[in-house]
């Protein structure tokens, strides 16, 4: 080889290696993406509320899927925490946690970190749990984060561990 | 010590309780409750350590998509404005230590970083979903609040303006 010579592309090949390095990047961004878990496993915080403050209604096993610093400051009075289920370690405490229960049992997964296009527990929470069988489980949809959709509007609130 | 331990409850009830929060809320430019926190080397940091400064009170973590995004942003504005009195504080709400180390080196990080809890987030009236940011003027007094994703630009004209306010002590 001629000592000095370079390789160049041409612009068609870096248009092309540029949009395939950003689709693999987007495919690792949007794989754990909230927005896509289908509408119809979600349920809005007013449904939520009027479920759980129903006499009649079976009450659903809350699991909080997120950050535990923040389930400490403010949770849905009865959740239970579970880890950020985008760290495997809290993937495994959460099927640990349902392992027993019937798979037709009603769960209600949520988070609230960050706004929803960018929660990173929701969906593998959602995927988990359907993994293992369970067909009742809603995921809390919240637009913003837990402080805004739920605390500021007055839904009820339970502080601590 | 009794009159010192009876205006340290009196502070921590007033910097915690809902008071705070509503006065967040009209505007009111309530002081930033002051905190002591451990870096990522343990040494404990306060806020007070900064008067005088025009303090970026940021909370976010490892785990926060639009927090990470938001870091090269706060880096530049560390180099831009740090001989103007401008201090970026990250305050991690991450569980654990060592993913904000990896973080901070992996970033190269040139700002404070605290380790946060509930009790900080408290503080601060809350602190339920990231990323969330105070703006404290020389004074101390908390300017703004940036719930969610910031705009750069409108951040830096506001640090600017108050960079150019100088305050006596």
């Amino acid at each position: 080889m001629d000592q000095g010579s370079t390789v160049t592309f041409s612009r068609n090949t870096r248009f092309f290696v540029i949009a395939a390095i950003s689709a693999v990047m987007a495919s690792v961004v949007f794989a754990y993406q909230a927005s896509l878990i289908s509408s119809s496993r979600l349920i809005n915080p007013g449904e939520l509320v009027q479920l759980l403050q129903s006499a009649k209604a079976e009450k659903p096993l809350i699991l909080q899927v997120g950050s535990r610093v923040l389930y400490e400051q403010a949770h849905i009075p009865g959740s239970e925490y579970q880890g950020p289920a985008s760290d495997p370690t809290g993937l495994q405490r959460l099927r640990a946690r349902v392992e027993s229960l019937p798979r037709s049992k009603s769960i209600v997964l949520y988070c609230g970190c960050c706004p929803w296009n960018h929660c990173p527990n929701a969906k593998p929470a959602d995927e988990a749990l359907h993994a293992m069988g369970f067909a009742n489980v809603k995921v809390l949809y919240i637009a913003n984060n837990f402080g805004v959709d739920w605390v500021d509007k007055g839904y009820p609130v339970a502080k601590g561990e | 010590m009794l009159a010192l331990a009876a205006v340290a409850i009196f502070a921590r009830y007033h910097a915690s309780n809902p008071a705070f929060h509503r006065q967040q809320k009209s505007g009111g430019k309530a002081l930033a409750p002051d905190f002591f926190l451990p870096d990522l080397s343990g040494k404990s940091v306060a806020l007070s350590n900064f008067r005088g400064k025009v303090v970026l009170l940021d909370f976010w973590a490892t785990w926060c998509d639009p927090c990470r995004e938001e870091i090269p942003q706060f880096i530049a504005m560390q180099n831009k404005f740090n001989d103007q009195g401008f201090q970026v504080i990250g305050v991690s709400m991450d569980d654990e230590p060592q993913p904000v180390r990896d973080l901070y080196q992996q970033f190269k990080v040139n700002y404070v970083v605290v380790m946060g809890n509930a009790k900080m987030g408290e503080l601060y009236g809350g602190v339920l979903g990231l990323p969330i940011a105070f703006l404290i003027g020389r004074d101390g007094r908390i300017v703004a609040k940036h719930v969610g994703p910031t705009n750069t630009n409108a951040l830096e004209r506001e640090i600017e303006n108050l960079l150019a306010t100088r305050t006596d002590h």
